[in-house]
């Protein structure tokens, strides 16, 4: 019989079919290789070489790795559990990188079939409070919907909750999320973002919020010397290189900028190095000579210390 | 009367499971999936009422099977169906359609034949629950 016959289920016990044929009791399963075979090790590993630093952040990630992973072994061997809590709260300075997490915990999560989809769906507090009465119930859903399946990522959540605002619509958009946060947490998972003393207020008039969220992570700011891992990646990652003096000079512009206001961690690193190529592209053209494939790719001292972070430059 | 309207209609009715794998199927082929409801299920009545906005932008099949079981707590005596619309260039129209929900007793249709000029037949088809005003239909109760 061929044609529209129904795929027919592996007969071969392989460790991650999706079968609910349970193992013996006395059965032995070699977690190494089921751990390959989950390709997480891939996803983590990746954090580990494209994020620096954060270690509380990789920590957690990993215990959370390690949870999925033994939890699925668990209902192989017919152990009931009920399915953990994923909702998180990502707190820390900005620049230090819980965008970029909260992205890299879709994949995580997909790879260890937690979530179907694993895609992140980034909102704020525009996408889910409406302007006028009825508006936000539609609206919260919608993102909700579109989420479903993968991670709901709420940046700067505390705007959701104004105190000093009677006829805001936030608390509802609120409610809203508790009651999809509680009832469908099979199908997504919220991580809010923010600032950790607002973040900490926001919890403190939502109590409700603060205890359907099981896992708090805070991001530490990052030192001088991840700083300049990150711009190594960054620039690498632009098709450029330090020169040896340059990286010295990077060095000591981060330090400088470090101390002054308004520093944004990794984003600060980022906008440095845009800085940076504008200075080298005039410098080239400015020079006007002979120009090389090394050129193009290396940049100079000259074109980190005329910031005005030296206090040399305009 | 079991009525059979859209795909897979000579099959006994869809598991919460199976619809969930057919709207993930319509959703991985770019498909916009809709809940629509009726109480006035005639064949030639092509537009039933809309749940909602067509959900264009749900990438999980978990978000459309929500708004199926909402709309049919709302209506548990209308028929409610889901349609997949395709909106590539050349094809721009309905790919799949279903019913999810059916009322609890289905009375059926009734077969008028009208003698017309020279021997001629001509057929109406009219639903026992149409006798009822729309929102009364299928045993459901007045608002």
């Amino acid at each position: 019989m061929t044609g529209f016959a129904l795929p027919t289920t592996p007969t071969q016990a392989d460790p991650d079919s999706k079968t609910d044929e349970s193992l013996p009791d006395d059965a032995v399963v070699d977690l190494g290789a089921w751990q390959k075979q989950l390709a997480i090790s891939g996803v983590l590993d990746r954090l580990d070489a494209e994020l620096v630093g954060v270690h509380p952040v990789k920590t957690r990630v990993r215990e959370i790795a390690a949870l999925l992973l033994v939890d699925r072994l668990r209902a192989r061997f017919a152990l009931t559990s009920t399915r953990p809590t994923l909702h998180m709260c990502f707190t820390g300075s900005p620049g230090t990188g819980k965008t970029t997490v909260a992205l890299r915990m879709a994949e995580i999560l997909k790879g260890l079939g937690y979530l179907r989809r694993g895609h992140l769906v980034s909102a704020t507090r525009d996408d889910l409070v409406g302007e006028y009465v009825g508006h936000t119930a539609p609206k919260t859903k919608a993102v909700l919907n579109r989420a479903m399946g993968g991670v709901l990522l709420i940046d700067e959540a505390y705007y959701l909750y104004r105190a000093d605002s009677e006829r805001d619509y936030g608390p509802e958009a609120i409610e809203i999320l508790l009651q999809v946060m509680e009832a469908r947490r099979d199908d997504l998972v919220v991580i809010l973002a923010g600032y950790r003393d607002r973040m900490d207020s926001f919890f403190t008039s939502n109590p409700g919020m603060a205890s359907r969220i099981a896992h708090h992570i805070d991001f530490p700011d990052f030192t001088l010397d991840e700083l300049v891992r990150i711009a190594d990646l960054m620039v690498a990652g632009e098709s450029h290189r330090f020169s040896p003096a340059a990286r010295q000079a990077f060095r000591e512009y981060m330090a400088l900028r470090m101390a002054q206001p308004r520093f944004a961690n990794a984003r600060s690193v980022r906008n440095a190095i845009d800085r940076m190529r504008l200075r080298q592209a005039s410098r080239l053209v400015a020079a006007g000579a002979l120009v090389g494939k090394d050129d193009l790719i290396r940049l100079e001292p000259a074109d980190i210390t005329v910031s005005r972070v030296f206090g040399t430059g305009p | 009367m079991r009525i059979t309207q859209g795909t897979f209609s000579y099959l006994p009715d869809l598991t919460d499971e199976e619809i969930k794998a057919q709207l993930q199927y319509a959703i991985d082929r770019g498909w916009a999936v809709a809940v629509e409801f009726t109480d006035d299920p005639h064949p030639r009545n092509n537009l039933w009422e809309m749940w909602g906005l067509p959900m264009f932008d749900i990438a999980d099949a978990a978000a459309g099977l929500a708004e199926i079981r909402a709309c049919r707590e709302a209506y548990p005596h209308r028929y409610v169906r889901v349609s997949a619309y395709d909106a590539s260039y050349g094809r721009q129209t309905t790919a799949l359609s279903f019913i999810v929900h059916r009322p609890p007793d289905e009375p059926g249709f009734r077969l008028d034949r009208q003698e017309a000029s020279d021997r001629r037949t001509r057929y109406t088809l009219t639903p026992y629950a149409a006798r009822q005003p729309h929102g009364r239909r299928y045993g459901e109760p007045p608002a």
